[in-house]
């Protein structure tokens, strides 16, 4: 177990971590803003990544690419908001979880009717492909050190928007009261269309950025979905600073959980049998993770105390 | 056109006995597997219904005990057949092929896990409730996934049904007679609990836990009691669900289950008694016609579900009664 080892895990940790805050921002903001849960997040992931894949196919150009899976995503939330989930918002959240779980077994099998059942692979460009030597010796993907920079950028840029622009003052005065910023002449229909398109271009870009090291295919949204609900339910339903540490917690948790469990078993048990007992413990450690957080705090980190 | 409930369900109980019957005289064995299969996903949907209809909890994780009562009747099937006792440190136990004793142990162990998942889960409420209990189903499933013992992955198959005394279960007529007997029964028992003074407090504490506490009973014990007892019926059925298919694996737990059971009594009509099995006759129709019409079927469905979402609040016993709620 060497530092470099040691080090190359976390950068992994943050990188997953950073691709899983894209997601849960917008599913927090949904949340936050509507109230509603929006299980066809992962659908818009997964929209992103094939036309990512579908545009810098024809194109060559992975930036064209991504321009094109936040408008493609962006595009499709935009639709489904006012198509189906504007009249979701005052129903129960029973409701809700049947309507986006349809939306899903829409989405999932009209992309397959598009594009097929065989996944499709993305190529990244030459210029962030390969290894970096960072200082201390360590090789890693310049691919992967992008995603945590951009990760960490649109952070920035979402914490910026709703901090200092116009936008953002209407999203937070929507997080506390509906119907006093209706009253103050915001068409709260348009924002909440902005807000499904924002979250919505949030999960395209992910989808984009992660099919270039995953593969691009039919259900590749669901698996982060859950996790972007595990991250949301720990940093506190609403809270785009939650969904933050609570991205970085889960990511860097099922990281190092997958490397250190096993290792940390085999410190009293025969090896065999640590590895199996390792890894069938760190495959659930996020979700242990959230059940701590929960019983010590129901509402999340960051939650609103109710 | 009004539809009288009780006379909803009866038909619809009557129907799903005269189907496979005239199956048997047309020798159509694959249509009785197809009507066992919805009686058994009905079994399951009515577990989940105490907590999701009477209770007002929705559970988004009942795959759990699904997959928890299908790996009962895996592995204690599998010691059997493979003469590898079971060492249970104390004791060992031989495995056995006995569906009553199956079932026994697949309710326990459901009723147990549901006692500690109940405990922790029911100190939230609402979206939170729904996130925590769909947490504790991904727990079950990658744990399902890793323990290779029981084939991790691939899922363990059993080569021969479970034993019933005096029937021969491998005879699908036989075996669906088996379950809609156990849905008769367990029905029945849901009525009368539905009826009983629990189930009153159980329908007060969905109403307003506070307006229960003022009358001097703990909603957190009613609500506990009412998710074991529903964790103990989805157990029963994963049990059976695993002899239907003689093959289990973690698919039993997977949040797509757990989504479809909620779908089954979402197309039914929440809170209603036989919702749940109206659901699975629907879905199971469904899923056959359907995909025999094209590879596709999953887009008809979805809109099939959002339709009903948005234009028939109240399922398809509230559009049949002409009662949107379930709820008096």
């Amino acid at each position: 177990m060497s530092s470099i080892l040691i080090i190359e895990q976390i950068l992994n940790g943050l990188q997953f971590g950073v691709m899983l805050f894209l997601m849960a921002a917008g599913l927090t903001l949904i949340f936050g803003v509507m109230g509603l849960i929006n299980l066809a997040h992962g659908s818009l992931y997964m929209v992103g990544a094939f036309a990512t894949a579908a545009v810098a196919g024809a194109t060559g150009s992975f930036l064209l690419g991504l321009i094109a899976a936040m408008v493609a995503a962006a595009l499709a939330g935009a639709i489904i908001e006012m198509v189906v989930i504007r009249r979701l918002y005052k129903a129960p959240h029973l409701d809700q979880v049947l309507a986006t779980f349809a939306l899903i077994l829409i989405f999932s099998e009209g992309t397959r009717w598009l594009f097929g059942s065989f996944p499709l692979f993305l190529d990244i460009p030459d210029v962030i492909s390969g290894p970096v030597t960072l200082p201390g010796g360590i090789a890693y993907p310049i691919y992967r050190l992008t995603l945590i920079a951009v990760g960490l950028a649109v952070a920035i840029g979402l914490w910026l928007l709703i901090e200092r622009t116009r936008i953002g003052i209407q999203i937070r005065a929507g997080e506390n009261d509906r119907e006093m910023i209706a009253a103050l002449g915001v068409d709260i229909s348009k924002l909440y269309t902005l807000v499904f398109a924002l979250g919505a271009a949030l999960a395209g870009l992910a989808g984009g950025l992660v099919g270039a090291i995953q593969s691009v295919q039919i259900g590749m949204g669901e698996p982060v979905l859950i996790l972007a609900f595990v991250v949301i339910v720990i940093g506190g339903i609403g809270s785009v600073r939650g969904a933050f540490v609570g991205a970085l917690l889960v990511g860097l948790t099922d990281t190092l959980g997958g490397v250190f469990l096993p290792e940390f078993f085999k410190l009293f048990m025969e090896t065999g049998a640590a590895q199996k007992t390792g890894s069938a413990i760190s495959s659930m450690s996020v979700y242990v993770l959230m059940g701590i957080v929960l019983i010590w705090r129901p509402t999340g980190l960051f939650g609103a105390r109710s | 056109m009004k539809v009288d409930e009780r006379v909803c369900n009866a038909l619809v109980l009557f129907g799903m006995l005269a189907l496979p019957l005239w199956a048997l005289a047309q020798d159509e064995p694959f249509t009785i597997t197809l009507v066992t299969r919805a009686v058994i996903l009905a079994l399951a949907a009515v577990g989940l219904n105490i907590v999701l209809g009477f209770g007002g909890m929705v559970s988004f994780g009942h795959a759990m005990f699904f997959g928890i009562g299908g790996y009962a009747m895996g592995i204690l099937a599998y010691h059997a057949q493979t003469y590898m006792p079971l060492d249970l440190g104390l004791f060992t136990f031989e495995g056995t092929k006995s569906m009553p004793v199956i079932w026994l142990v697949a309710m326990v162990v459901s009723a147990m896990i549901a006692l500690l998942v109940g405990l922790l889960s029911l100190r939230t409420s609402g979206v939170y409730f729904i996130m925590i209990t769909l947490a504790f189903g991904q727990m079950f499933f990658y744990f399902a996934i890793s323990w290779a013992a029981y084939g991790g992955e691939d899922g363990l198959s059993i080569y021969v049904r479970n034993d019933f005394p005096g029937l021969n279960t491998l005879v699908p007529i036989q075996f669906f007679g088996v379950c809609f007997a156990i849905l008769c029964v367990v029905l029945f028992l849901v009525a009368r609990l539905r009826a009983s003074p629990f189930g009153l407090a159980l329908n007060a504490a969905r109403q307003s836990g506070v307006r229960v506490e003022t009358m001097g009973l703990d909603p957190m014990r009613i609500k506990l009691v009412a998710f074991i007892l529903s964790g103990a019926i989805t157990g029963l059925a994963g049990a059976l669900f695993a002899d239907l298919n003689r093959f289990v694996s973690p698919s039993m737990f997977s949040w797509q289950l757990s989504g479809e059971l909620i779908v089954l009594i979402i197309i039914g009509g929440v809170g209603r008694l036989m919702g749940p099995v109206i659901g699975a006759c629907v879905f199971v129709a469904l899923e056959h016609a359907l995909g025999g019409l094209t590879d596709f079927w999953h887009i008809y469905l979805g809109v099939i579900l959002l339709c009903i979402v948005l234009f028939a609040r109240g399922g398809l016993i509230g559009l049949l009664t002409g009662k949107e709620s379930a709820h008096v």
